[in-house]
């Protein structure tokens, strides 16, 4: 029984160890393959990969943490892009000063359309969100005379930094990279905290977090505007990236394919929308070829995702057990309860893991 | 306390008062009204006429959660565990400083809240033995057996620090054995933690064996209140949950 115990304790140690480790190395990996990967269309697809798996990071928040089915994603993507493509071009700001701008207009303005709209549910809120975004893209197509319409806004600038101009495919690269990572730091952050934890109760069942004291609304509000400033800077980077916006880049279809990465990948983690982000990502692209055949070979591929892995790839059921302990930090004492039971190797064996 | 939907009157102005420490039982035959009342107290329905005072505040227009920060825990009849939350996990989630932490200090400054986390995992720690589940934190909830599951939400009520526990019906399903243990869990909240339990069930022999009073609820009205004896021998209870005696009666 206790040689059991020890056995499984040292594997968690093994794993949370090798973990951070393959994970480092995959991460310096990533910085090195611009100076190997010169071809600009390759570099293109993981910059793509790297900005869907931010915005499936920031859906999986509302969709995967807080168990809303928000279907206009993209709404807030379009108009962080917007905001920094007027802002920039406009009133020649620069683009580090406009990403905060957007970040706080796309963010206030997931409050507001969560406000009302998180008095719905299920299928409900999906269709007010899918609505909006709808909305949303119309305005941008009649507002001709802000948004130039259907025409879009082409010639963005490029972002700099000082005198140094971001502008080749390896420079975007970085900057993608460098967000991505951001963002995966303050998501994984997010959901071992307490507050992502309660975000989960939310998720699962809301009478019963009520019952424990948490307010749902308060998370659900919270979802959405954290998921909108991040889809919102997101926005912001493609449109400098592309130096080029129009309305038909943010079609309610982008949304679905994020909510299709999310559901792909694996609601609830972190690898899981990011593993979604890039196969459906990569895989319309390696399909090119056979382009008639795409969309059947997409959708027999999630029909079958859905029949065999209802979770996804990488979801809810391949959580760490008891993240919160691993953020708790090293060396939780060993407070001897009262029937002294031996709680506490556990506790340590799975930190010096780390 | 009077609650009525369409026009049936589901709860008929009952009124109760519970002293501290004390085990309080609500019985009564199926459809009496015992879950409504619950539902009265927790929030989850407003009464039509009358009101809550709980620590000598009215709390009668709080919203659920609210009345959990205030001091009122419950369980639910149905078991509600958090399905993809360990056993741990689902006791960390109800205790304060774990579901109040802020985004800012959860995202930016981790490092200055390590001590109040490792504070409130030693406080769950201790509440999974009282409830005698510690060896089986890293469970997930739902892989525990149905007993278990129901004394683990006791001690998810217990970890939100109340200083009233409602358990609905906490006894359903278990077996004698279980019923044993939740009675020393039960006795352990009321005597060691010195916290008042009020407790809906149908178990004749385990309310008789651990509450200090009893109200018995028969269509939506009160019709005896006394201690486990008196009511033992009450004829109108007697009554209510077997009939009058002149026909048959499929109810219980």
């Amino acid at each position: 029984m206790v040689g059991d115990r020890e056995a499984k304790m040292k594997s968690i140690k093994l794993t949370t160890g090798t973990k951070t480790i393959l994970l480092g190395i995959f991460t310096a990996a990533l910085f090195i393959v611009p100076f190997i990967i010169k071809d600009t269309y390759i570099l293109h697809v993981i910059i793509s990969c790297f900005i869907y798996s931010c915005l499936a990071l920031s859906l999986n928040l509302i969709i995967g943490l807080t168990g809303q089915f928000s279907l206009g994603h993209v709404t807030f993507y379009g108009m962080g892009a917007y905001i920094t493509a007027l802002l920039m071009m406009k009133a020649s700001m620069s683009f580090w000063l406009t990403i905060l701008i957007s970040a706080a207009g796309v963010g206030i303005f997931g409050y507001l359309l969560a406000l009302p709209a998180l008095n719905l549910r299920g299928d409900y809120l999906a269709v007010v969100t899918l609505g909006f975004g709808e909305v949303f893209r119309l305005f941008l197509v009649n507002a001709i005379d802000i948004t130039r319409g259907p025409m879009g806004i082409p010639g963005i600038p490029s972002p700099k930094i000082g005198s140094f101009v971001i502008n080749t495919k390896q420079e975007y690269y970085f900057l993608a990279l460098i967000i991505l990572i951001a963002v995966v730091i303050f998501v994984r952050r997010l959901i071992i905290s307490g507050f992502g934890l309660s975000m989960l109760c939310v998720k699962e069942d809301d009478v019963a977090a009520s019952a424990i004291g948490i307010y749902p609304r308060k998370y659900k509000l919270w979802a959405f505007v954290i998921g909108a400033v991040i889809a919102g800077i997101m926005g912001s980077f493609y449109a400098v990236y592309m130096s080029f916006i129009s309305p038909s880049s943010f079609q309610y279809g982008e949304s679905i394919t994020m909510v299709s990465m999310v559901i792909l990948g694996g609601m609830g983690s972190i690898a899981g929308p990011i593993l979604g982000a890039c196969i459906l990502t990569v895989l319309p692209e390696a399909l090119r070829s056979f382009s008639e055949y795409r969309m059947i070979i997409y959708g027999a591929a999630l029909v079958i995702m859905m029949i065999f892995k209802p979770n996804g790839i990488w979801g809810l059921d391949k959580r760490v057990r008891n993240i919160y302990m691993l953020q708790a930090g090293r060396g939780v004492k060993n407070g001897k309860s009262a029937s002294g039971i031996q709680c506490d190797n556990s506790l340590r064996r799975a930190d010096s893991g780390r | 306390m009077t609650i009525r939907f369409g026009g049936l009157t589901a709860v008929d102005s009952v009124s109760l008062e519970q002293n501290r420490g004390e085990i309080l039982s609500l019985i009564g035959p199926n459809g009496a009204g015992k879950t409504t009342f619950f539902n009265l107290l927790t929030g989850v329905y407003q009464p039509n006429e009358g009101s809550i005072v709980f620590s000598g505040r009215n709390i009668t227009k709080m919203k659920a959660y609210e009345r959990t920060n205030f001091g009122i825990a419950r369980t639910f009849q149905n078991i509600r565990l958090f399905k993809s939350m360990t056993v741990l996990e689902n006791i960390l989630v109800a205790h304060k400083d774990c579901n109040q932490e802020t985004l800012l200090s959860a995202v930016l400054f981790p490092g200055r809240i390590v001590k109040r986390r490792k504070a409130v995992i030693e406080k769950c720690l201790e509440l999974l033995d009282v409830v005698g589940l510690a060896d089986m934190k890293e469970e997930l909830a739902t892989s525990l057996p149905y007993g278990k599951q129901r004394l683990l939400e006791i001690a998810r009520g217990l970890a939100t620090d109340p200083q009233l526990l409602l358990l609905d019906e906490p006894g359903a399903g278990m077996n004698n054995l279980e019923k044993e243990e939740l009675t020393r869990v039960v006795h352990h909240i009321t005597k060691k933690m010195e916290r008042d339990v009020l407790i809906i069930e149908h178990d004749m022999k385990f309310v008789m064996n651990i509450s200090d009073r009893i109200i018995v609820l028969d269509h939506g009205m009160k019709i005896a209140e006394g201690l486990p004896h008196e009511i033992q021998n009450d004829k109108k209870v007697i009554q209510a949950y077997l009939g009058s005696g002149t026909f048959k009666d499929d109810d219980e």
